[in-house]
C-alpha cells in the first residue's frame, strides 16, 4: 500500500479548477474550486472568464487537497496534469501550475488525456480497471465510446458524437424551457415527475444504416425547440416536466443502447459510465437495467468523480507511474484537440532525462 | 537575496537572476505563442547557468502586464506555484514599469506594448523609476494629444508611427530590467505590487459556438 505511487493531479479543462490527490487506486482527496456561477448568466462557459478563475484558485486549491490528503508534497511521486483536450486557455493555466510544481519540488511530471482520465477514475471507486473496458463518456464537451486494454497506452475510440454533446443538449433544451445554466441537474429534476413517454421525440442516428456507436443530439434538440415553440405559439401551456422526461428518455435511451450494444459486439463484460452525465439519474437506471439485462457489469463512479475533477487526473498520473510510462517534458504544450488515442504525452528524453536527474539528486535530497 | 524573475506579459518569454547586486543569469526569445512551452526549461537553463538550483532562490518576481491574457497567465501562474511550493514570497511589478526602467532615460516618455486589436497598453512616465499615469488600453488614435511630442519605448510604439514618431528601442520587457528594478525596489524597503493579473479589459463574455467541444474526431 505504501508503495503505491502517490500523485497530485490538476485538472483546468473548462470551468472547474479541480486538485486530487491519489494513492494508487485509493482517493486522498479531491477538491475543486468552480467558477460555474460566472457562466451561469451567459447560458455556457465563457472561457476568458474559466481562464481568469483558474489562475486565482489555484493555489488555494492546491493547499486544500494537500491538507485534506494529509500528505507532504516532498512524499508525492509525480505531478499529473490534463494536457488536453479541453478549452486552450483554461488548460494552460493548469499545464502552467504543474510544471512548476513538479520542477520546483523535483518531482516527474505527467501530461495526460482528460477522456482516459475520466475513465481511470473509476479505479478510485471500484478498483483496478478491468481490462478491457468499455466507457461510455458523456458530458458538456463529450460524448464518446472508448475501448481500453490498457488505460495508460491504448484508448479507442469506437465512435462519438457526430454534432452535439449530450450534456450540451442538456443546457440548450434547460434555456429554451427557461430553466437556467446547468441543464442536466434541472432537467434531471422535473423529468422525475414527469412522463417519459409523452412526447415521442427522435432517437438520433438509429436507423439500420447509421454508424453503430456514433451519437447526435442536434436533430433532438431541433425536435424538442420546435415542440415547445410550437405549443406556445398555439398559446397553450409548456408541459415543463413531460418535456423534460421525453427528452431525456430520448438521450439515454440512445445512449445505452449503443453502449450496450457495442459491448456485445466487442465481447467486452464490463461498462464503465463517466462524464457530468453520468450522474443523471435516468442515465444511471436505464444502463443498470440494460446491462443486466445482458449480463454486463456497469461500472458508474459517484456523481462528484463523473463531473471535472482533480483525482481523476492524479488517478491517472499514478497508473502511468505504477505502469512505469515516461514522464512529460519541461516544455508540454497545452493541446486542446489532444487525440483520445494518446492517453498521455510522453517526454522525447533528451535533455529531459537530465533535468529530472538533476532536479530529483538535488533539490530535497 | 536571489530573485527569480519572470515576464510573459508581452512577446518575449524572459526569465532572469538577480543576487541584489547584479543579474547572475538571464534568457529573453520572443515567440508570442509559445510562452507556455518555452517558459520551464528557460528558467532551468537560467538557473544552470548560474549553477544554482531552484530552492536557493529567496523570492520571485513576476511581471503583471498589462499584456494578452493567455501568455500573462503563463508567467504568473508559473510565479504562484513556484512561491507555494518553495514557501518564498512573490512580488508583481507592472511590465510597462520594466520597459521603462530598461529604458534609462531622465526626461518624460511613453511606454507601450501591443494590446492587439489596434491596441496598445501604455503609460506615461516622469523618468524611469517613476510612472505618472495607470496603465490604459486604448487605441493609438485615440491618445495621440497625450503623448505627442514624447519619446516612446516598446512594440507598441514602434508598431505605431503615426501617434509615436520618436518610438525606439527597448522593443520587449526583460526579466532582468524586472529583476533590477524590483531588486532596487525592495532593498529601499519599498512595497512591491501583489502579483496579480492587470487586464485591463473586461472578458468577452462571448460562449463560442459549439463550446466545450472537445469530442475525438
Ligand atoms: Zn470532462
Amino acid at each position: 500500500m505504501a508503495d503505491e505511487p502517490l500523485v497530485l493531479g490538476i485538472e483546468t479543462s473548462c470551468d472547474e479548477t479541480g486538485v486530487g490527490v491519489v494513492r494508487g487506486t485509493t482517493l486522498l482527496a479531491d477538491a475543486i474550486a468552480s467558477s460555474v456561477d460566472e457562466h451561469a448568466r451567459f447560458g455556457g462557459v465563457v472561457p476568458e472568464v474559466a481562464s481568469r478563475a483558474h489562475l486565482e484558485a489555484m493555489v488555494p486549491t492546491i493547499e486544500r487537497a494537500l491538507k485534506e490528503a494529509g500528505v507532504s508534497p516532498r512524499d508525492l511521486d509525480g505531478i499529473a496534469v490534463t494536457a488536453g483536450p479541453g478549452l486552450a486557455g483554461a488548460l494552460l493555466v493548469g499545464v502552467s501550475a504543474a510544471k512548476a510544481y513538479a520542477y520546483a519540488l523535483g518531482k516527474p511530471l505527467y501530461g495526460v488525456n482528460h477522456l482516459a482520465s475520466h475513465i481511470c477514475v473509476d479505479q478510485l471507486e471500484h478498483g483496478a480497471l478491468p481490462e478491457p473496458t468499455m466507457a461510455l463518456l458523456v458530458s458538456g464537451g463529450h460524448s464518446s465510446l472508448l475501448l481500453s486494454t490498457d488505460i495508460t497506452s491504448d484508448v479507442r475510440p469506437m465512435g462519438a458524437t457526430i454534432d452535439d454533446a449530450a450534456g450540451e443538449a442538456f443546457d440548450k433544451i434547460a434555456r429554451v424551457l427557461n430553466l437556467g445554466f446547468p441543464g442536466g441537474p434541472v432537467i434531471d429534476r422535473y423529468a422525475r415527475e414527469g412522463d417519459p413517454n409523452a412526447i415521442a421525440f427522435p432517437r438520433g442516428l438509429t436507423g439500420p444504416r447509421d454508424p453503430a456507436y456514433d451519437f447526435s443530439f442536434s436533430g433532438l434538440k431541433t425536435a424538442v425547440a420546435r415542440w415547445i415553440e410550437a405549443k406556445r405559439a398555439a398559446g397553450e401551456g409548456v408541459p415543463v416536466r413531460d418535456v423534460s422526461a421525453s427528452f431525456q428518455e430520448a438521450v439515454v435511451d440512445v445512449l445505452t443502447r449503443k453502449a450496450v450494444r457495442a459491448c456485445k459486439d466487442e465481447g467486452v463484460d464490463h461498462l464503465m459510465i463517466g462524464g457530468g452525465v453520468a450522474a443523471n439519474s435516468r442515465l444511471r437506471a436505464l444502463a443498470q437495467e440494460r446491462c443486466e439485462a445482458a449480463g454486463i457489469r456497469l461500472r458508474v463512479p459517484r456523481p462528484k468523480l463523473c463531473t471535472d475533477n482533480g483525482a481523476m487526473v492524479a488517478a491517472l498520473g499514478a497508473e502511468m507511474v505504477a505502469r512505469g510510462r515516461a514522464a512529460s517534458d519541461w516544455d508540454l504544450s497545452a493541446d486542446s484537440s489532444l487525440p483520445v488515442t494518446d492517453p498521455h504525452v510522453p517526454g522525447t528524453g533528451h535533455s529531459h532525462d537530465h533535468v529530472h536527474e538533476v532536479s530529483r539528486e538535488n533539490l530535497y535530497s | 537575496m536571489l530573485l527569480l524573475a519572470l515576464d510573459t506579459a508581452t512577446p518575449a518569454v524572459t526569465v532572469a537572476l538577480h543576487d541584489g547586486s547584479d543579474v547572475i543569469a538571464s534568457s529573453s526569445q520572443v515567440d508570442a505563442r509559445r510562452h507556455g512551452e518555452l517558459l520551464l526549461p528557460a528558467v532551468d537553463r537560467v538557473l544552470a547557468e548560474a549553477g544554482l538550483r531552484l530552492d536557493a532562490v529567496t523570492g520571485i518576481v513576476a511581471g503583471i502586464g498589462p499584456g494578452p491574457y493567455t501568455g500573462l497567465r503563463v508567467g504568473l501562474m508559473t510565479a504562484d506555484t513556484f512561491g507555494l511550493a518553495l514557501g518564498v514570497p512573490v512580488h508583481g511589478v507592472c511590465t510597462l514599469d520594466g520597459l521603462a526602467y530598461a529604458a534609462d532615460l531622465e526626461g518624460p516618455f511613453v511606454v507601450a506594448t501591443d494590446a492587439r486589436r489596434k491596441e496598445v497598453y501604455w503609460a506615461r512616465y516622469a523618468d524611469s523609476r517613476t510612472r505618472l499615469t495607470d496603465p490604459a488600453v486604448d487605441r493609438p488614435a485615440d491618445i495621440a494629444g497625450q503623448v505627442a511630442g514624447l519619446p516612446a519605448v516598446g512594440a507598441g510604439a514602434l508598431l505605431y508611427p503615426d501617434t509615436f514618431p520618436k518610438a525606439h528601442e527597448p522593443e520587449h520587457v526583460s526579466a532582468a530590467a524586472l529583476a533590477s528594478l524590483a531588486a532596487e525596489k525592495l532593498a529601499a524597503g519599498e512595497e512591491l505590487a501583489e502579483p496579480r493579473p492587470l487586464y485591463l479589459r473586461r472578458p468577452d463574455a462571448q460562449v463560442p459556438k459549439n463550446y466545450k467541444v472537445v469530442t475525438p474526431k
